[in-house]
């Protein structure tokens, strides 16, 4: 049995080879059909690129739109230069620039096809359209680069570029493909998702020479691409352009927002930049410059900058007070300038007396008392106690953390707590005396633009608020935008408590910005005055109107411009009058605002 | 004079004749497999593929005449050492070597890397014949079978962590020399009659007419035997078994990674997913295909030039001879082939130890495996497997291994002269 094993081996061995041999036979000798396959067998896929979605304002008017640009692509095995010279000449490139990529070209494949010229214009296409035909090997590829007809609101609108090597290991559905463009910041980023559309695949079939035989299996399996949604967004282009033509010039941010909705009517980032520099060919050397600009103009200020609230911050304390039951709109106090440094003005206050004329002593001692709750026998530990408390109200005013705007890299901003004492001071080292500057709006406190415009929104609505968001519909329905932003806030204080608030606000801006004041539309509001250790304090002013039937709130930050009731009333007055007015009947303060002289 | 030189009359020229054969026309078909008409690099340029694989063959050279005068008794006497070493190495390559597509296989610095998933064979090889090579070692003996399996077992463990699932099938081949050296008929009855039944399973749709044909046959079974109630029990026992396997196939397949999954399903179906899955297949068979009976000529292969067919130089170099020389180029590769094979069988047989003679088959079973398998794949007959065509494959580890493998072999079958008989 045993010597019967080397001859079975043999026979096994003969028989895997007539069976490979036979097989073989079959597929070369007998069927014909894979010569036949073979003459028609390059398939090459095609990558079709959908549109991406369109972004339009609140009124339908177009902000960014694809503009379509042309690629010259290569199959370095067909191509054939003849004179070089000449056809760097032809399409307007140096023979050093033509070597390195037909080089890179040859590298990657001579057979699949690669880039040689990136992103010519409509024009040069025109133009080169003719001697394409000369130069075998050589065709255009369509893509679109977004553009920005009124090259407005690029922080809130944001850029794309090409995906990164980072976002491609991230990117586990395996969507996108080295070189794709994604959204990289702003709404762009945001809502990529519903703008980038489906790409599709087209196999094309090309014979041995790379003639096109047509799709491949009559397009069976053809994936058409499905253009991206066109989103809408919360955007008043007018009022934005004028908001960005009035910071020309000015550091600072504005923000408008509907306080009905939440929706944000205008996001100026001052300095701003030309979002058509961001895109297509030019992106990295325009990016690379803005990004070393030492005016920042890359930074998004409405969500990223924080500043001190200062003296607007005295609201949300008398509001906290009234519906606590520890203000009432008869408490008064004294202008006591030995607790903290006031002006002039008649003393005491009530709490009408003491918002409208902004009076620090008096919410040094209303604070005290909002704190102080004799809950505990031990000051130090009455003190934590009453801030914690104090700083979960605080925070319903979406303060201290991030609204949750559709933009990335929103800053939280900072409502300090008792553990922030405790680490600086040490535990029960700390007590009222070591956190008064809190009550006028200073010290540890910091907010956003966008958190003083939402929190202006607040007051206009007696105590509600929606999601500050960029977007009102996906597609032409409202109801796609996301859930959160359809959801009411309340911020736990009884809208009675507003009335008083609201009227020391219409009031107050006859005081302290006079500038402000508009015939026929009653605007309520507060300046700042942001201290500043760096050079001049903040221009702060927020406001909404019309008092009695707010259709704008709005904050506005000027930068190292001084008093409030200059640069930033009067910019948030403007601004306020081109909403609802649609135009402008005070030239001479367009004027001011415009020169910018606001330190005299 | 030394012991080796005395040999050189005693080497076995066919072998080594057929073994040049094999190494200069798949070095052509390297050269073909990236040949650019336009470019017009020479086979020996070095920044192509063609000429790497000329230093390769050179070294491959170098080797051969170090393993030529080494003392033929070195690898007998290191077998077990030589073996512990590349399990030790393989033990190591994950931890020290490079991952490429999730697998770590290679260890070495810079440019000069090894495999040692593929020089394990040999090594393989030479331990088992130590291990068998005792006169009472008897295959048809459970604890002798444990040892046997345990050595081969060894290196594809290590194999499958890296994970290397093609490399590690390779040393089942090693089964064909267990069958020589007497592992009983009936493992591999079974063997192949479960594998025709997974085999069946999986290509059948409906499992209901496959469970009903084995009812039907045990049924069969029972009836016209003797109608023991053990009988009864076994077949019917057996049965059972059976249905129980073809039901969960599908279970155990849809638990395989999807590659692998796809790998297998495919072989049934072409067409299942021909710009997926099957494009290799697909593109493999076409070019090979549109070879025709003489080929389209050297060089002037189409489907090969046009990167239709991925991993061409490599796994799928046959393409490029299928395509370019047509029926009568596979039929002249094939014959080199079983010449080879044939050859080897014959030289094992006259060997006077059984550790050469086990050696011999291990050589056999291996070189037959991968060219079975490769060219199965290349044409459809077998899943897309990653292992070379031995010799013709390019790559360093590749014909090094292949290289070592062989001339151990004809070293030791040179010197058996010299051994002293120790075969009934």
């Amino acid at each position: 049995m045993k010597d019967q094993r080397p001859v079975v081996i043999l026979i096994f061995i003969f028989l895997v080879s007539i069976v490979l041999l036979v097989k073989l036979f079959m597929i070369q000798v007998v069927d014909d059909s894979f010569m036949k396959r073979a003459e028609s067998n390059a398939i090459q896929r095609i990558v079709d690129h959908p549109y991406r979605g369109l972004v339009k304002d609140r009124n339908g008017k177009l902000l960014v739109f694809n503009n379509p640009i042309f690629d010259v692509m290569i199959v370095p095995k067909e191509f054939k230069v003849g004179d070089t010279a000449r056809f760097c000449e032809l399409f307007k490139i140096s023979k050093e620039q033509f070597i390195e990529s037909y080089t890179a070209a040859r590298k990657y494949s001579s057979v699949k096809p690669s880039t040689l010229i990136k992103q010519f214009s409509t024009m040069d296409f025109a133009r080169i359209q003719d001697f394409l035909v000369d130069y075998p090997g050589l065709f255009i590829t369509t893509r679109s680069v977004r553009s920005y007809p009124n090259a407005t609101a690029g922080h809130a609108l944001g850029y794309i570029g090409e995906i990164s090597a980072g976002q491609l290991e991230r990117d586990t559905l395996k969507y996108y493909a080295q070189g794709d463009y994604v959204g990289l910041s702003g709404l762009e980023r945001y809502y990529e998702n519903d703008l980038r559309g489906k790409k599709g695949v087209k196999y094309k079939m090309v014979n041995v020479r790379g003639v096109d035989k047509g799709p491949f299996k009559d397009g069976e399996y053809d994936t058409a691409s499905v253009a991206g949604k066109n989103i809408t967004s919360t955007i008043d282009m007018d009022l934005q352009l004028y908001g960005e033509m009035l910071m020309a010039g000015k550091t600072g941010s504005v923000v408008a927002i509907e306080p009905k909705t939440g929706e944000i009517l205008a996001m100026i980032s001052a300095p701003n930049y030309d979002p058509n520099g961001l895109t297509g060919a030019e992106f990295s050397k325009n990016y690379r410059k803005l990004n070393n600009d030492p005016s920042m103009p890359l930074f998004n200020r409405p969500i990223m900058a924080m500043y001190p609230p200062g003296s607007i911050f005295k609201i949300v304390q008398s509001l906290i007070g009234l519906q606590d039951g520890i203000l009432f709109p008869e408490t008064t106090f004294a202008c006591n300038k030995s607790l903290v440094a006031c002006h002039n003005h008649p003393s005491p206050v009530n709490l009408f007396g003491a918002i409208r004329n902004s009076c620090n002593p008096y919410y040094h001692q209303a604070f005290r008392m909002l704190i102080n709750r004799e809950v505990s026998s031990n000051t130090f530990k009455d003190t934590q106690i009453g801030l914690d408390a104090w700083r979960e109200k605080v925070m319903k005013f979406g303060l201290g953390s991030a609204l949750g705007v559709d933009m990335p890299n929103e800053k939280k901003g900072s409502i300090p707590s008792s553990q922030y004492y405790d680490r600086v001071y040490g535990a029960g080292h700390w007590k009222y005396s070591t956190i008064y500057s809190l009550s006028i709006g200073q010290g540890e406190l910091m907010v956003t633009p966008l958190q003083m415009a939402n929190l202006s929104a607040i007051f206009a609505n007696k105590g509600y608020y929606y999601t500050p968001h960029l977007i009102k519909e996906v597609d032409g329905d409202p109801t796609q935008i996301p859930a959160k932003y359809q959801v009411k806030h309340e911020v736990g204080i009884d809208a009675h408590h507003f009335n008083l608030i609201q009227d020391a606000m219409a009031e107050a801006i006859y005081g302290t910005a006079a500038r402000a004041v508009l015939k026929d539309i009653t605007i309520a509001g507060k300046t700042g005055t942001a201290q500043n250790p760096h050079g001049e304090d903040h221009s702060v002013f927020f406001a909404f109107a019309p008092k009695e039937d707010p259709k704008i709130a709005i904050a506005v930050y000027v930068e190292n411009a001084g008093w409030g009731g200059r640069a930033a009333a009067s910019t948030a007055s403007l601004m306020i009058e081109k909403y609802i007015r649609g135009s402008i009947t005070r030239p001479a303060l367009e004027e001011y605002v415009l020169a910018g002289n606001f330190i005299y | 004079m030394r012991e080796s030189d005395i040999h050189i009359n005693r080497v076995d020229w066919v072998t080594v004749l057929i073994y040049f054969l094999l190494v200069m026309i798949g070095w052509f078909n390297i050269y073909a497999a990236v040949y650019d008409g336009q470019a017009e690099k020479s086979i020996f340029d070095f920044s192509i593929n063609s000429g790497k694989q000329l230093v390769w063959i050179g070294t491959a050279i170098m080797l051969i005449t170090i393993i030529m005068v080494a003392d033929p008794r070195f690898f007998e006497n290191l077998s077990l050492y030589i073996y512990l070493v590349f399990l030790a190495l393989l033990v190591i390559t994950p931890f020290v070597g490079k991952e490429v597509n999730g697998q770590t296989l290679t260890i070495g610095f810079g440019d000069f890397r090894i495999q040692p998933g593929e020089f394990a064979k040999f090594a393989t090889g030479l331990a088992l014949a130590k291990v068998m090579e005792r006169p009472t070692f008897d295959l048809s003996k459970k604890n002798y079978q444990l040892i046997a399996f345990g050595v081969l077992l060894l290196p594809v463990i290590l194999i499958l962590l890296q994970p290397d699932t093609g490399t590690a099938m390779v040393y089942f081949a090693l089964l064909l020399m267990f069958y020589r050296e007497g592992l009983p008929s009936i493992y591999y009855i079974l063997g192949f009659g479960l594998t025709a039944v997974v085999l069946l399973a999986l290509g059948i749709e409906n499992n209901l007419f496959l469970a009903g044909a084995i009812v039907l046959v045990v049924v069969a079974l029972i009836f016209l035997g003797k109608r023991t109630w053990q009988r009864i029990v076994a077949f019917s026992l057996i049965g059972l078994g059976l249905i129980a396997l073809i039901y969960s196939i599908d279970f155990v397949v849809s638990k395989l990674p999807e590659h692998q999954q796809n790998r297998v399903m495919v072989l049934f179906n072409p067409n299942l997913d021909p710009l997926g899955v099957g494009w290799n297949v697909t593109q493999s068979k076409i070019a090979i295909g549109s070879g025709g009976l003489l080929g389209k000529g050297y060089l002037e292969g189409t489907q090969t030039k046009f990167d239709f067919v991925p991993e061409q130089h490599t796994d799928f170099i046959f393409c490029t001879l299928g395509e370019e020389f047509g029926w009568v180029g596979s039929l002249v590769v094939i014959s080199l082939f079983v010449a080879l094979l044939y050859r080897l069988v014959i030289m094992a047989e006259r060997q006077k130890t059984r550790f050469t003679r086990i050696y011999g088959y291990s050589v056999v079973s291996i070189i037959l495996f991968h060219f079975m398998v490769n060219i199965a794949m290349t044409i459809g007959l077998f899943p897309v497997v990653g292992i070379p065509l031995p010799f013709f494959s390019y790559g360093g580890s590749s014909l090094w291994s292949f290289t070592v493998l062989l001339f151990i072999f004809i070293k030791m079958d040179s010197s058996r002269a010299t051994q002293l008989g120790r075969l009934g």
